[in-house]
């Protein structure tokens, strides 16, 4: 055996008591190790949220983007306003207004993705410890700002016409009680994330007006409002109280999502500092990525190209619910959305969509557990199937095998009993249960 | 020696791919950073096309789960007639199936946490209740679950309440058929790495685990920082000699090859407790056998190099 020098102790990260507080959860753990497999085309995911592209014109994409570089590149290729081109924002003012949105172009600030926006928005309202009201369930990547802000998230509960405002009253009446003032609500309004629910256009107006009584600012974010497969939109709550919604955009779903351009669309004097923190964050967002999303949007039949990604979403989205229809055991029951990406789907009373992920990796199909989509615990009935990158024979065969393990895990619930009622996390809050 | 091109396989479809792909990036640095050639290769449906093709001076094993581990991929490269580092086929085969290496190190003497290994379909035709108050009744609390087939804790847990345990069994049994269920050993936990030479088996230094958290789990495993590590272990001499000696025995009486790492317990009472033992053992940044290579003054690089060169004159 080796004869060795004593080195001591170390911990492979010096840093460690350096860190903030919000990076506290910020860990390794075996649920993203999972979906490392998931990538796999092995595995047919229907977890990602990751937009279709293959009907884009990437011919012409290529032609535009090396045009671009060839007689505009000391502009694309330098920096630009934190505020974002001027002529982007006015193309961002058509686009709104397909969902009845009159806004001011000085008014839209374009950001890095949306996501950046939400960030941005957090950063200038919440301190930690402030209030932040979402839907329950809400979507992933929020409540991953708002944990990074160290803000608390109270959910209120949805039905399949959205946002309940009833529960909405009650939230706000006892955090007003126990003198905890609400920095915003946050809301998907249009074939929400995870829930696939769309807010019924009777309960807007109602919503709007209980925030404005309770002086609790909206944070709108609608990235799949063009995306209802028969066509339809419905009025942004933005188009309804100008004077009390920050709106959030973006191209991701409705063009390319890797360019990350997003907007926010806010009053006058919160956008004067959301333009200041989205300075300090990244100086500007990239002119290239906004020049190509500009001259896509003049050259190109963008809406007809939306049109194709609504049929082939719906086509897609018909596939799951055909699946689901054939092979889901007695006691599921699931959203049907009418645009979008995903389904939310409530398996029976015993089992832990969480507990079972191993299994169905196993088996070579992956999902989201609803725990994710829930700041409180809540969700281990729940997962979120999206429909929105496999093809429709893929996700056909995905659902046969969910549907098997899904049964494995209910004779495993047989077995050893109800385990989802275990852990009484959190506050128990109805996810959309409506088959 | 620099002459030779050599294939990293890494990922592979099982539990473990991001830990394998993480393996198999920082060996691969580490071969071409001593003058080798090395491709990296998926564990997928093109590998087999790739070897019969290209045709590698040695394949390097960087797979964990079934595929690096099991044998599985060791069994192909045997057919092919390429040289690998590693186990062959049955010995991984034996050292992965965790209830099969602790019964043949138990014969041979050595101590391991006392065990029972049960299918699900045990517990639905007996009927949970009665066959876990059972487990109980010989292992006591706290108990360690494992699925009988896995690697990087995952599906691990430490059970302290009766209470807990339908749902860790549920946890547990997403990974596999079968759980191991052990006594749980309070000790200094401690790993083990082996490398062959010239001298044959040779233990490095042990590396001793002691993660903020108490457990060692998957978060603790491979987040940087959530675990402080002593190497070599702060322990006796006589200690020291042990843990080394049941590594190198765990090796030999499995019939494992070039490299293998051993999980163990010491107790207070100086008894050495064998946990488990890795025929593929994990490379990343926060893995232990690299650790144990730093201390012992050798680089990753030189290690495996020289089992490069030992699974080439293997076959030679």
């Amino acid at each position: 055996m080796s004869q060795l020098e004593p080195s001591g102790s170390r911990s492979l990260d010096p840093h460690l008591r350096r860190y903030a507080a919000r990076a506290a959860g910020m860990t390794a753990s075996e649920v993203r190790a999972l979906f490392a497999v998931a990538s796999r085309p092995e595995v047919v995911s229907l977890a990602g949220g990751m937009p279709n592209l293959t009907a884009l014109p990437l011919d012409t994409l290529s032609t535009q983007v090396a045009d671009l570089i060839s007689k505009d590149g000391l502009v694309a290729l330098q920096y630009g306003s934190a505020h974002g081109m001027p002529e982007l924002r006015d193309q961002i003012c058509e686009v709104m207004s397909l969902e009845e949105i009159r806004a001011h172009p000085d008014d839209v600030v374009v950001t890095v993705g949306s996501q950046m926006a939400l960030d941005m928005v957090t950063r200038i309202f919440c301190d930690p410890g402030d209030v932040v009201l979402a839907e329950g369930p809400s979507y992933v990547g929020a409540l991953g700002t708002f944990a990074a802000y160290q803000a608390d998230v109270v959910h209120v509960a949805m039905d399949d016409d959205g946002l309940v405002p009833e529960a909405l009253r009650q939230a706000l009446a006892s955090l007003e009680a126990a003198n905890r003032p609400v920095k915003f609500l946050y809301t998907i309004p249009n074939f929400h994330n995870p829930a696939g629910v769309t807010m019924a256009v009777a309960r807007r107006a109602e919503i709007l007006e209980i925030c404005r009584s309770h002086r609790v600012l909206v944070v709108e974010d609608n990235p799949y409002g063009l995306l209802g497969f028969d066509g339809q939109t419905y009025p942004a709550l933005r188009s309804m109280d100008p004077d009390n919604v920050v709106y959030l955009g973006s191209f991701s779903k409705t063009f390319a999502a890797g360019l990350r351009v997003g907007w926010a669309l806010a009053p006058h004097a919160v956008r004067e500092k959301l333009m200041l923190a989205a300075e300090s964050a990244t100086l500007c967002p990239p002119a290239l990525n906004q020049m190509i999303v500009s001259r896509y949007l003049a050259t190109h039949d963008w809406k007809g190209q939306v049109k194709s990604f609504q049929s082939a979403y719906r086509e897609r989205r018909d596939a799951l619910l055909t699946g689901l229809d054939q092979h889901m055991p007695a006691g599921c029951s699931w959203t049907v959305p009418a645009g979008g990406f995903f389904v939310w789907m409530t398996v029976p009373e015993g089992v832990d969509t969480k507990a079972m992920l191993p299994r169905a990796v196993t088996a070579r199909v992956a999902y989201v557990s609803g725990t994710g989509f829930y700041a409180d615990g809540f969700g281990s009935r729940q997962m979120r199937l999206s429909f929105c990158y496999p093809t429709p024979e893929r996700i056909t065969e995905g659902v046969r095998r969910l549907a098997a393990v899904l049964a494995a895990e209910l004779e495993l619930a047989n077995t050893f009993g109800p385990i989802n009622q275990r852990a009484g996390r959190g506050p128990q809050v109805p996810g959309p249960d409506i088959a | 020696m620099s002459d030779l091109a050599v294939a990293v396989l890494s990922g592979g479809l099982s539990h473990e791919r991001d830990v394998s792909l993480r393996s198999g990036r920082r060996l691969s640095a580490a071969l071409r950073s001593v003058g080798l050639t090395v491709d990296e290769w998926d564990a997928d449906s093109a590998l087999l096309d790739r070897l019969r093709t290209h045709r590698p001076d040695a394949v390097v094993v960087a797979l964990h789960g079934v595929e690096g581990e099991g044998g599985s991929v060791q069994t192909v490269l045997e057919m092919l007639d390429i040289p690998y580092v590693g186990a062959d086929s049955h010995a991984c085969r034996r050292a992965w199936d965790k209830p099969t290496a602790k019964t043949e190190l138990a014969r041979a003497g050595l101590a391991t946490p006392d065990w029972v290994v049960l299918p699900h379909s045990t517990f639905r035709e007996l009927g949970a209740k009665p066959v876990l108050d059972a487990m109980v009744d010989r292992l006591g609390l706290p108990m360690m679950l494992k699925p009988d087939q896995s690697g990087s804790a995952l599906g691990a847990q430490v059970v302290r309440d009766a209470a807990d345990l339908p749902a860790a069994m549920v946890g547990c049994l997403a990974y596999g058929e079968t759980v191991l269920a052990e006594r749980y050993i309070t000790g200094v936990e401690v790993a083990v790495a082996v490398v062959e030479g010239s001298d044959g088996p040779v233990a490095l230094p042990a590396v001793e685990i002691e993660p903020e958290s108490g457990i060692y789990d998957y978060t603790a495993r491979y987040t940087a920082g959530l675990t402080n590590f002593h190497t070599p272990a702060r322990l006796d001499p006589a200690a020291a000699a042990t843990v080394a000696e049941v590594a190198v025995a765990a090796h030999r009486l499995l019939g494992l090859r070039d490299v293998s790492r051993t999980d163990a317990i010491v107790a207070p009472d100086g008894t050495v407790y064998f946990l488990e033992v890795n025929s593929s053992p994990g490379l990343t940044e926060t893995s232990l056998l690299p650790m144990a290579a730093e201390v012992a003054g050798r680089s990753l690089g030189d290690i495996y190099a020289d089992l490069i060169e030992r699974a080439v004159a293997r076959v030679q």
